[in-house]
């Protein structure tokens, strides 16, 4: 059994519709939870996320999350805003956050034709040293779906990276953790295979 | 850097896709979930579905509907349609929506962008705009989808783009009204106005008829997307051979 684990925002039914096309049984009440037991006990987590920061937070903290979600041995899979709560902390709402990565997610910087949020398809460059199983079969500069303000500082676990503006993380990974800042749900073949894979972990 | 995005537009009223000429006199063309599998085959980057009679007829769009085509697809999917709360607006994103788009609803009550920003994030917030040229300057439309109820808001549509900003909108479709339906070609003047004002994502929306429109309006606008209906739905042109076109004059699309 998988679990999602319920950071708020409206819009997880298109992961769950994505695990859907994939074979994974279960509705979204099925699969969204805040029980440390559920989420302990799955075989695969993940980490979805639409909406700030600071919501996602609160409601973690409310459930009492924190601990739960860095002691899990099994893969966890943070996507987009889950992505980003990875890290030590955010400048959305200037919040503390799981600190499973180290560093600061921080606002992509407006300039003058560069428009934020960061919405539409984006290649990803994978890092030539970066041996990612989520990223098994997937070529160098494959498009991905990414709609998001706000980015992952660079560091150790960076897998793969794109571009707006200046680089920043795509993929990121520490052991069992994955995370990647595009929505592989809405990322047609490529987004499934990045899915499959880590279903596969 | 991003690439361009395609992006048909499926105009729904009873269940059905339909086309109308200068947002009037619609025709219908066939069933929903055809044409979305159709257009994700093809290598659509996004889809739209945009109930045209919800706003007008007071009702929000189809929950069914939504749900269906949101099964079928693994492309963002945006839908548009009578939505006027956050209620509405999470109803629809529950059902499997990634982006919620605004028209009518925003210029009755602008707030509510603000709201929807606040509950979903600003990149779950599509405000659509329906702009007639007119007497000099671009005004914005209400109610397009009723040939009875639609009116001029006396709203100059480059204010209204700049207010949609701040209230925090996270992209802006503009549908130029005098070149909807008549293949004529993108108003690019409009759309570099638009776009010299815009912060965040700007799709143009009205008047594709050829391919060299899509290049024209990507090339001169440096709008993100560009939204059409007829010429794709009518099958005149293929979203596949459109793209490898704009590809090989050098403009970035996913193929």
């Amino acid at each position: 059994m998988i679990a999602i684990v319920d950071t708020g925002g409206a819009n997880l039914t298109s992961v769950v519709n994505a695990l859907g096309r994939l074979g994974v049984a279960g509705s979204i009440d099925e699969l969204l939870t805040s029980d440390p037991l559920k989420i302990k006990s799955a075989s695969h987590v993940f980490l979805p996320g639409v909406g700030a920061a600071g919501d996602a937070m609160a409601r973690l903290e409310k459930s009492k999350l924190g601990d739960c979600l860095r002691g899990l041995k099994q893969p966890v899979l943070g996507i987009c805003l889950g992505m980003q709560i990875l890290f030590d902390r955010s400048d959305e709402g200037a919040v503390d956050c799981l600190k499973i990565m180290p560093g600061r997610v921080s606002r992509i910087q407006a300039v003058p034709g560069l428009s934020v949020p960061h919405m539409g398809w984006n290649r990803i460059r994978i890092e030539k040293q970066a041996k990612c199983p989520l990223l098994e079969g997937i070529p160098d500069e494959s498009f991905f779906y990414f709609i998001h303000s706000f980015v992952a500082p660079p560091g150790k676990h960076v897998v793969a990276t794109s571009r707006h503006g200046g680089r920043f993380p795509a993929v990121v990974q520490k052991d069992n953790v994955f995370g990647v800042q595009f929505h592989p749900e809405r990322s047609s073949e490529a987004g499934a295979a990045l899915l499959r894979n880590f279903l596969e972990l | 850097m991003v690439s361009r995005r395609i992006i048909p537009c499926l105009d729904v009223r009873d269940g059905k896709v339909v086309k109308g000429v200068k947002f009037r006199d619609h025709r219908i063309l066939g069933d929903i979930l055809e044409f979305a599998r159709r257009y994700r085959d093809q290598g659509a980057d996004e889809l739209v579905f945009y109930d045209i009679a919800a706003s007008a007829e007071g009702r929000v769009v189809s929950r069914d509907w939504v749900g269906d085509t949101a099964r079928l697809l693994d492309i963002p999917f945006c839908v548009a349609g009578g939505i006027r709360s956050v209620d509405d607006a999470r109803e629809v994103l529950h059902a499997g929506a990634d982006k919620i788009s605004i028209n009518s609803p925003a210029l009755e009550n602008p707030r509510l962008i603000t709201d929807l920003a606040t509950a979903f994030g600003s990149q779950c917030v599509v405000v659509g705009i329906d702009s007639l040229a007119e007497d000099g300057d671009y005004w914005v439309y209400q109610y397009t989808g009723s040939e009875v109820k639609v009116r001029s808001t006396r709203r100059r549509t480059l204010d209204w783009i700049k207010d949609v900003q701040k209230f925090g909108a996270g992209e802006i479709v503009l549908n130029c009204m005098s070149n909807d339906g008549v293949g004529q070609g993108y108003d690019l003047a409009q759309l570099k106005a638009a776009r010299a004002l815009s912060h965040v994502p700007l799709i143009a929306s009205g008047g594709a008829g050829k391919p060299e429109h899509f290049e024209q309006v990507f090339r001169e606008t440096g709008v993100e997307g560009a939204l059409a209906a007829g010429v794709f739905h009518r099958g005149e042109i293929m979203i596949a051979d459109l793209k490898k076109r704009l590809a090989e004059s050098g403009i970035e699309v996913r193929q």
